[in-house]
């Protein structure tokens, strides 16, 4: 490659690649540096690595790694019986763990042939919602701050922290909640929890004022994140991207209008959407769906039954066992669509246990695509805009 | 990007201004009411079932003997053990709590515990003191809120009307379906195998009928008791009533899971399943009486090879199983199922033979290695009240023997039973069924000094007795039987109860003699007991023999003072069929124990 064409206008053309198909890079040449970024929290809230090959500051390859934090839930859930896999399934996704128990416990009611109470829908809706605000305010600290901009950080950080308040008081706990579990949740709302919960929502809608202010309304962080990172909507199916990076490339793809579960279709909402498709873009579109969250929880508090049971009635759970079957159960998380394939086979055991994070997809494949030609300050900035937790990658 | 854009950030300074938001003290701030703290324990009402530490997936929960520490004592039915959690396991997910058979274990709010040795975040809630044990808040089992089954499947039984005018098997067994879910309640904590007298693998047999293994279910029963059809219909089944599920729900049925194992074996396959005697050892043993202690020893001994023969005063075998429950509750055909069972297993059988009469102790003393005194209670007590002597007061146990031997009684018009146990009961529906069958009406009066949740009788007698439209009258005193001025019987007086026991506890009951009543009866039957005829041993026996109280004295393996003589059953511990084959056991044991003692000797 003649150092003529470096620098020339279509950047996607570099650097070349040879017949095969590989990238034209002679690491011995000199231009080139390879450069790990990770595996400590490398611009996502977890463990993971990118191999990084620069030229200059520029990306011109990076590879993924992957393995630093597997703690092989989904082998471990097959010598556990069905209400002990309960506990641990949180785990599989620290920010948002409710999920995990949501599908989890969807998915074994399934087979099971277990309905569940009204009002336990209810709940478990409203958990996921909170789970949801709570995982967007962690994201957009982490986006902010990935350009520099500490403070976002500390303010989502506190209205985050009201909000497991309410966590805490509603499950029991205020990170690994346990309180969705196959049959219902564990327990109805506490006295006066709505009016507790108002005052939350309003505080987190301040927080988004001032976030909405010093953020999106930032010369730096429009100028990191404007054009960076963009996704092709055509990408979409071909990488099967969800959630808001999809959203954010104007494709309104959202589970709970798509495949309504739980209560949703009684809820009145329509999926955010962006329309740019880079950074700034799907952390607007995850701004935006934070407030639809806040409003999907009044509504939930207004529409909720007050009076009914929240836990269906269960077998001895110590021998249950589940007629043969599988089922795939799926939900709109904060990152895109969450599901849990079970199979069965008639033991007190799963027989397989899958789950799909959409980490896997997003802050693999995909950013292995998008990072190439990007600046080495923007890395982290745009795997944050993956929004990627690391330990649903490594189930 | 506009100017907007430059200064809308500065918004952040009007922070500088407001109070710090995000500074939590953690020493000070307390833990929601539901928090999922340290665990705190009530040892008074936990029962040591282990359950908490069978559903723990960390394996965080360790049960460990606290009997005899920190002045904790065992009870019955609590296996003398604590749960003791480690936190360096726990992940706090509370379905030990969610689980816990006694809701004895909960969290406390408690999150804070400050220590430099790791070693130290292990504790037994409860025994070991924390400074959260009373905290009121922290996460208890929401009500609703159960991961075991608390109802128990009910079993199919004819009801009242259907059955009040024959002596029809009342209870129908459960189908397979029913049972497997009955079974599923099981929580498999064995506290009830320490109650049982007989220490039946319970546990293991339901799990059997939770697999559907019947084979094996068979297997072990029968290792442990050859009553097993007979008990399966009418063990006073002790074991239920310490069963852990019974703290909040029902006792698993365990009495109706061992019916439904031998229901869904065939009976052709019992004997090849439960195995065979070993080769003969000419070992000679005498039995007296085929009740189920008798036949128990006898057929542990059979098999062990050695030549039993049991003597039964009687036609047949099965003893107070066979002449004292009344048919609806055990029919004939389960017995003879039983005896014959063990009789394959080469006992030899002597029917109406009468020891002391058609033959005597001495001569079995002489003919064999060991003797067992199997010869139950046979003889009612009477209540010795004036007009007790009257021909048509009965004792019970008479009674019943002589409807289970076919005699056509011809039932009185009304009819009064002294007595709230079991045996009262049994008399009570037996006559109210030959009422109906004869006359289409029933009229008879139970009496009992006890009040009514006091009865000796098992719940589900007085229940079904009460839908029989048996008359029960409780907390009355006996006083005198009345007869009219030709002398026919025309009732019993009684005087209201105020007291049974005395401050020692001795039976001294005190009455209120202005509340008087007349129960009218053409009959009076006595059910206030029973005792033995040991008139069979002869003077010179009974001189020699140690006695306690009128009965037989015998050591924990049933050896009387005399070295061949061994005695079991309700002879020696009272009525009840498990606690006979129980003896049963444990005097074939000892004899067993006997005979390799001597071979070692002449070795
Ligand atoms: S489950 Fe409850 S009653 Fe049983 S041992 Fe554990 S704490 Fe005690
Ligand atoms: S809270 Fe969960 S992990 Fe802890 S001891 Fe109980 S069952 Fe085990």
């Amino acid at each position: 490659m003649a150092d003529a064409e470096f620098g020339k206008a279509d950047r996607s053309q570099y650097p070349h690649r040879r017949p095969d198909g590989s990238l034209d890079i002679d690491l011995t040449s000199g231009k080139y540096l390879k450069l790990w970024q990770g595996p400590n929290h490398p611009g996502i809230t977890g463990n993971m690595s990118v191999e990084l090959t620069v030229c200059g500051d520029e990306v011109v390859e990076g590879k993924t790694h992957v393995g630093y934090l597997h703690r092989g839930f989904e082998k471990l859930m097959e010598r556990r019986t069905f209400i002990q896999c309960f506990p641990i399934v949180c785990r599989i996704c620290v920010p948002e763990p409710d999920f995990n128990e949501y599908c989890y416990a969807a998915a074994v009611e399934e087979l099971a042939g277990l309905e569940i109470p009204e009002k336990a829908k209810w709940i478990r809706a409203l958990i996921l919602e909170m789970g949801r605000i709570n995982s967007y305010l962690m994201y957009l600290g982490g986006q902010a701050g990935a350009f520099g901009q500490g403070v976002i950080g500390q303010w989502t950080t506190y209205a985050r922290d009201l909000m497991l308040d309410r966590f805490e008081e509603l499950t029991g706990a205020r990170i690994y909640h346990m309180f969705i579990l196959p049959g219902g949740v564990r327990d109805d709302l506490p006295e006066g929890f709505d009016e507790r919960m108002e005052q939350t929502l309003q505080e987190v809608e301040r927080t988004l004022d001032d976030v909405y202010d010093t953020m999106f309304r930032n010369a730096v962080f429009k100028k990191r994140a404007v054009g960076l990172g963009y996704v092709d909507p055509a990408l979409v199916d071909e990488y099967g991207i969800t959630g808001p990076v999809a959203r954010g490339a104007g494709v309104a793809r959202d589970v709970r209008k798509d495949q309504p579960y739980l209560v949703y279709d009684q809820l009145d909402f329509e999926p955010v959407t962006g329309r740019e498709s880079d950074v700034y873009a799907r952390a607007d579109v995850r701004r935006r769906d934070l407030l639809m969250s806040v409003d999907l929880i009044r509504q939930i508090l207004s529409k909720m039954p007050h009076k009914g049971e929240v836990m269906a009635t269960l077998p001895n759970v110590l021998h249950w066992k589940i007629p043969r079957g599988e089922t795939y159960i799926r939900g709109e998380c904060s990152r895109g669509e969450y599901g849990y394939y079970l199979v069965t086979d008639g033991s007190g055991y799963p027989r397989r246990v899958n789950v799909r994070g959409p980490s896997y997809t997003h802050a693999m494949a995909l950013l292995e695509k998008l990072i190439v030609n990007v600046n080495i300050s923007d890395v982290a900035g745009l795997m944050v805009s993956l929004h990627t937790y690391p330990p649903e990658i490594e189930r | 990007m506009s100017v907007r854009d430059l200064l809308s950030p500065f918004i952040a300074w009007k922070h500088l201004f407001r109070e710090p938001v995000s500074i939590r003290d953690p020493f000070n701030r307390e833990a929601s009411e539901r928090y999922r703290g340290f665990h705190q324990n009530d040892v008074e009402k936990c029962i040591g079932c282990g359950t908490c530490e069978a559903i723990c997936q960390n394996g965080a929960i360790d049960m460990v003997i606290v009997e005899g520490v920190e002045g904790i004592k065992t009870r019955p039915g609590d296996s003398g053990l604590r749960p003791r959690i480690d936190y360096g396991r726990c992940c706090w997910c509370a379905l030990c709590v969610d689980v816990c058979m006694t809701s004895s274990l909960t969290m406390s709010n408690a999150y804070k515990w400050v220590e430099n040795d790791p070693d130290k975040f292990r504790y037994i809630p409860g025994v070991d003191k924390k400074e959260w044990d009373n905290v009121k808040q922290g996460y208890h089992r929401p009500d609703g809120h159960r991961l075991n089954a608390p109802e128990r499947i009910e079993m199919p039984e004819l009801e009242p009307a259907e059955r009040i005018d024959s002596f029809v098997e009342i209870v129908g067994g459960y189908s397979v379906e029913q049972a497997r879910l009955e079974a599923d309640r099981c929580v498999t904590c064995g506290i009830c195998v320490a109650t049982c007298p007989t220490h039946m693998p319970i546990p293991e047999y339901i799990s059997a009928v939770r697999d559907g293994d019947y084979e094996r279910g068979l297997k072990l029963l029968y290792d442990s008791n050859p009553f097993s059809q007979i008990c399966g219909k009418v063990c006073t089944r002790r074991c239920e009533t310490t069963c852990a599920a019974s703290h909040e729900g029902d006792p698993i049925a365990i009495r109706w899971l061992k019916r439904h194992i031998t229901e869904q074996v065939p009976y052709e396959k019992y004997r090849d399943i439960i195995g065979g005697p070993l080769p003969a050892t000419g070992k000679k043993i005498a039995i007296i009486g085929a009740g189920p202690a008798g036949m128990t020893a006898a057929f542990d001994l059979a098999r062990k090879g050695h030549e039993v023969s049991v003597y039964e005063a009687r036609s047949h075998a099965g003893g107070m199983t066979r002449y004292g429950i009344p048919e609806y509750r055990l029919p004939f055909e389960t017995i003879q199922r039983e005896i014959d069972l063990i009789v394959s297993m080469g006992v030899e059988m002597h029917y109406d033979t009468r020891v002391g009469t058609d033959i005597q102790m001495q001569q079995l003393q002489q003919d064999n290695d060991a003797v067992l005194l199997a010869i139950g209670l046979w003889l009612g007590r009477g209540t010795r009240i004036p007009g007790a002597d009257h021909p048509h007061v009965y004792k019970a146990i008479d009674l019943l023997r002589r409807i289970r031997d076919g005699e056509q009684l011809e039932a009185p018009k009304s009819m009064v039973v002294i007595g709230g146990g079991n045996v009262a009961m049994d008399i009570a529906r037996s006559v109210a069924r030959l009422q109906k069958q004869q006359q289409g009406e029933i009229n008879v009066t139970l009496t009992a000094l006890e009040d009514k949740a006091h009865f000796l009788a098992d719940p589900v007698e007085i229940k079904e007795s009460i839908e029989e439209e048996i008359n029960i009258i409780d907390s009355r005193g006996p006083q005198e039987c009345v007869s009219d001025d030709q002398g026919k019987l025309v009732g019993l007086r009684s005087w209201k109860v105020l007291s049974i026991f005395d401050d020692q506890h001795r039976f001294a009951p005190t009455y209120d003699e202005s509340d008087e009543q007349l129960h009218p009866g053409e009959w009076i039957v006595e059910a206030i007991g029973q005792m033995s005829d040991v008139s069979l041993l002869g003077d010179a026996l009974t001189e020699k023999l140690e006695w306690d109280r009128g009965r037989l004295q015998v050591d924990d393996d049933g050896h009387t003072s005399e070295p061949w003589l061994w005695a079991a059953g309700d002879c020696v511990k009272g009525p009840d069929i498990v606690s006979a084959v129980a003896t049963g056991h444990s005097v074939a044991t000892s004899i067993e124990a006997m005979f390799e003692q001597k071979e070692a000797q002449n070795a």
